[in-house]
């Protein structure tokens, strides 16, 4: 006997556990395969989701097997032109698949590639990584609220009548109230008929007189009371913050050459990734600089050049400028990220102390620095540091080339001991 | 007539699976098919990417390899690039067959014909599966089984469960009994029994090595008898044995996937004939369906597009080419017998005396029971299919230059071709023959493997890696010698162990 089941319902994603246990096998390589990934990127797209590629030796599973080599003889099919005794050369190595079919399936020399889900994709690029006192920020920051409806009242303001249920609640009362006069008008008037008929007028006229009091009585009901009123009822639910603004800066002076922007680049992606990881909406603010500060979109911050002098303080004015115009704290968490070679004209670097130690630190909730350079630390660094001494939310670091910026931002986001 | 069909439109319903259900069942009997009961499961394409990567197994217990299938699998799907199977049958009593939902009505009939008639009265009566798998038992032992793992995850870490797993799955092709016939597995004994066998085995290894620390003269160590006395070529069975470092739970995780790899063997030996039978009957099944009127036009039209491209076989030459379609040379196999049986040639009198002109139904059953894949083709491949696949043998060998036509399908070619695809399907020719040679009683322990050669080819490049799992089972010195054609015996691989 046949039994039909239908499993659909039950048992999904029981591979998952499976899954799981790849990646976490992996980790390394596909951490590799992760961090190789992101400067071919541009700064919004790299949490999509990302085809990940791991060489095959790493995954292998190996077996005892017959390599090439030896001597062997196939069977194929569809004989044309050959008869026994005929010599042919070997055919080129990339169509050998003739020989050795089945027996070493998955050993191809192609990397294994498979796709991570954006979430599993952040989930390696931040693991271990969390932001300093954001926990706290998120629990401190529902300041604000938005009101949500909250079904209907009998008492309220007159802007939130709720028309179409106010009607509804008159239609029913004015049915209700006139029904058992109707009824009575129904009975007065077949009385009438019949008196009438019987030409009986004394009664005729009483009943008259009855339908009457009976019509005023249902037009007198009221079309609408304020009984019937209903008003739509609107209530404040505290609203975490969930966005936030990420302002960029970088010095796109004449020493800033490409590698440098590259590096900036990763640095500036690696932020933006984590801010998407804790907030559902993330405004970009793209300043560049040189003696003077601009607002510019992220491919013109990346790609177009200048040369000239350098004033940061151009740029953190311009922030500031910014914050106040469009970014009110109580609605935004905000965060800077600056990265520069740690040129400044000389008498600037005092002034960016200025405006970033007493300006801007107390509207952000975290500043990084990076400086890119492989000399020595020029006077900006050194009034920076003055403000990280104070600041637990500054921080800086130096970035030397290419392959330290990875750990570098590690140090940077490392999870503080509580 | 028209309101006799089952159905008439793509999609299909519960009542309509039933209903095909019943009247394939009652052809399939007419035939003579004897089938286990059959589960039915309707599942997702998700579930089929889930039941692909766990080889098909039900209920499986977790590692990452499967893992790494599923992803390289729903990435494969995903992209288009290729189509999951429309069916996966287990062997199990009883016989539990997936359908995926995507399918048409018309696949769901295919599919019930093929897999829960075809394949199902396979499993039960051919005489690997009868002598090799418990078919009433299977389910039970892999709850038992996942549920083991898992304890000894909890208990001892899934890393350390997950090495050696890894270890064992690299020797699972060379776990599994070849020539001597298994005992029995049944779920409520391994269950009960366990904890004995435990203690039991414990006991018998640390026997085996009690003699170790006594230091005797050369001579007697020389007279010693080799151990193990005659060569053993299960190597897991070894290692769950005699393995003298292994702990009880982890002598269990070797016996498990040994027992695995002992369930697929049979499948693995007769992918051609299984997957014949199986088509040679949803074809002969839905054709019977049609000549009764019970499906439509349509349908049929569908049903041989469907089928046509299953037992499709591309020339050597065709840029779709990979190997002998084991679909089309089981089907074309199957109804070859057919066809000798009910109009058979000079030529085929000639060749199978014994089949020719006999009652196809009772031949093909004999068949059926009686083969595997190699002794199959060896019996009964005709120079009739032989001229149809216009098969030909390719001699490959890499002390030449080129390459020698050997046979084609001509009156010198037909044993030869047959002789050659027979044994192309011999696993214990396919699978490089390693065998446990001897074990270092009396000195380090160590441990020697014999690769017996076989036309010189050699091992893959993966030995290396496959010896390091040898070794972390066996716990000390490992060493893989080869034995060639002329008898020389050469070290091929070490893997030393510094005690």
């Amino acid at each position: 006997m046949t039994q039909v089941i239908d499993r659909r319902v039950n048992g999904k994603r029981k591979s998952a556990v499976n899954r799981q246990r790849f990646l976490k096998r992996f980790k390394l390589q596909i951490k590799k395969a992760v961090s190789e990934s992101i400067d071919k990127r541009s700064i919004t797209n790299v949490g999509n989701g990302k085809k990940i590629s791991i060489p095959p030796k790493d995954i292998s599973e190996p077996a005892f097997h017959h390599g090439q080599g030896g001597q062997r003889e196939n069977i194929l099919p569809g004989n044309t032109d050959f008869i026994a005794g005929d010599r042919i050369n070997r055919p080129p190595k990339s169509g050998s698949g003739s020989g050795s079919e089945a027996s070493n399936e998955g050993e191809g020399n192609e990397d294994f590639m498979f796709e991570l889900s954006r979430d599993e994709f952040i989930e390696f690029f931040f693991e271990d990584l969390a932001l300093p006192d954001l926990v706290k920020t998120q629990l401190t920051a529902a300041t604000d609220f938005k009101s949500i409806r909250a079904g209907h009242t009998s008492d309220g303001v007159p802007t939130n009548i709720n028309i179409i249920r106010s009607l509804k609640g008159a239609l029913a009362r004015r049915i209700a109230l006139r029904a058992p006069h109707k009824k009575h008008l129904r009975d007065a008037e077949e009385e009438l008929k019949k008196a009438i008929e019987a030409q009986n007028e004394a009664a005729a006229s009483s009943l008259r007189r009855e339908i009457e009091l009976l019509k005023k009585k249902i037009a007198s009901i009221p079309f609408i009371d304020s009984f019937d009123l209903r008003y739509n009822n609107r209530t404040l639910v505290p609203k975490p913050t969930s966005q936030a603004v990420m302002f960029c800066l970088m010095d796109v002076s004449g020493s800033m050459d490409e590698e440098r922007k590259n590096i900036a680049k990763r640095f500036f992606t690696l932020l933006y990734l984590f801010l998407t990881k804790n907030y559902e909406h993330i405004d970009l603010v793209f300043i560049r600089h040189h003696t003077t500060a601009k607002e510019v979109d992220e491919d013109e911050f990346f790609h177009s050049r200048e040369t000239g002098g350098t004033v940061v303080s151009s740029a953190l004015d311009m922030m500031h400028k910014i914050i106040l115009d469009r970014y009110p704290t109580n609605e935004w968490n905000i965060y800077g990220a600056q990265a520069s070679d740690g040129d400044n004209w000389h008498d600037d670097s005092a002034v960016c102390k200025d405006i970033l130690g007493n300006k801007i630190m107390p509207l952000v909730q975290y500043y990084a620095y990076v400086e890119i350079t492989a000399e020595r630390h020029q006077l900006l660094w050194k009034e920076y540091e003055t403000i990280a001494e104070i600041q637990s939310n500054f921080a800086m670091q130096d970035i030397k080339g290419l392959e330290d910026i990875y750990p570098v931002f590690r140090r940077l986001f490392k999870k503080q001991m509580a | 007539m028209s309101n006799q069909y089952i159905s008439t439109s793509s999609d299909w319903t519960f009542e309509q699976i039933m209903r095909y259900d019943k009247e394939i069942s009652r052809i399939a009997s007419a035939y003579g098919l004897d089938t286990y009961p059959n589960q039915i499961e309707i599942i997702s394409a998700e579930q089929m990417m889930d039941a692909y990567s766990s080889q098909g197994m039900p209920l499986g217990y977790h590692h990452w390899s499967f893992g790494k299938h599923f992803v390289s699998t729903e990435q494969n799907y995903r992209r288009g690039q290729m189509g999951l199977a429309y069916e996966i049958v287990i062997n199990s009593n009883p016989c539990i067959a997936y359908l995926m939902e995507e399918n048409t009505m018309m696949m769901q009939a295919l599919v019930i014909a093929h897999a829960a008639y075809g394949h199902n009265s396979f499993f039960k009566n051919n005489y690997l599966f009868k002598t090799w798998t418990n078919a009433d038992a299977i389910i039970d032992y892999l709850l038992f089984a996942k549920n083991f793992i898992k304890e000894c995850e909890t208990r001892y870490g899934e890393t350390e469960v997950e090495l050696l797993l890894d270890s064992c799955h690299a020797l699972m092709n060379h776990g599994v009994d070849r020539y001597c016939r298994p005992s029995r597995l049944s779920a409520d004994e391994e269950r009960l029994r366990q904890s004995e066998r435990e203690e039991h085995l414990q006991l018998q290894v640390n026997d085996l090595w009690r003699t170790i620390p006594q230091k005797e003269n050369k001579d007697t160590v020389a007279n010693e008898p080799n151990y193990p006395s005659e060569p053993q070529e299960n190597i897991l069975y070894f290692i769950e044995k005699n393995a003298p470092l292994l702990k009880p739970w982890q002598r269990e995780v070797v016996r498990i996937t040994r027992k695995v790899a002992q369930y697929f063997y049979p499948q693995r030996q007769t992918q051609v004939m299984n997957e014949g039978w199986a088509t040679f009957w949803h074809y002969t099944i839905l054709n019977t369906l049609y000549d009764e009127g019970l499906v439509n036009d349509g349908f049929m039209v569908e049903f041989l597009r469907s089928h046509t491209s299953v037992v499709a076989q591309p020339s050597y030459n065709s840029p779709y080419y990979s190997g002998i379609n084991p679909y089309t040379l089981g089907f074309s196999m199957m109804s070859d017998i057919k066809r000798i049986c009910e109009n058979p040639t000079d030529e085929d009198r000639h060749w199978f005396p014994e089949i020719a002109g006999s009652d196809w139904k009772k031949t093909m059953d004999f068949a059926m029971r009686h083969f595997k894949d190699e002794s199959f083709i060896l019996q009964y491949l005709s120079p009739k299919l032989i001229r149809e696949m216009k098969l030909f043998s390719i001699l490959d060998d890499d002390t030449r230059l080129k390459l020698e036509v050997t046979a084609i399908h001509n009156d010198d070619g037909y044993l030869q071709i047959r002789r050659s695809l027979a044994d192309q399907y011999n696993l214990s020719k396919r699978e490089p023959n390693i065998q446990i040679h001897n074990v270092d009683r009396n000195g380090d322990r160590s441990l020697t493997l014999r690769h017996t050669v076989h036309n010189r080819q050699p091992l893959d490049k993966s030995l290396t890696d496959v010896m390091k799992h040898l070794t972390r089972l066996w716990g000390f010195t490992v060493r893989l010698e080869t034995i060639d054609e002329k008898n020389k015996v050469e070290v091929a691989h070490e893997c030393i162990v510094e005690n």
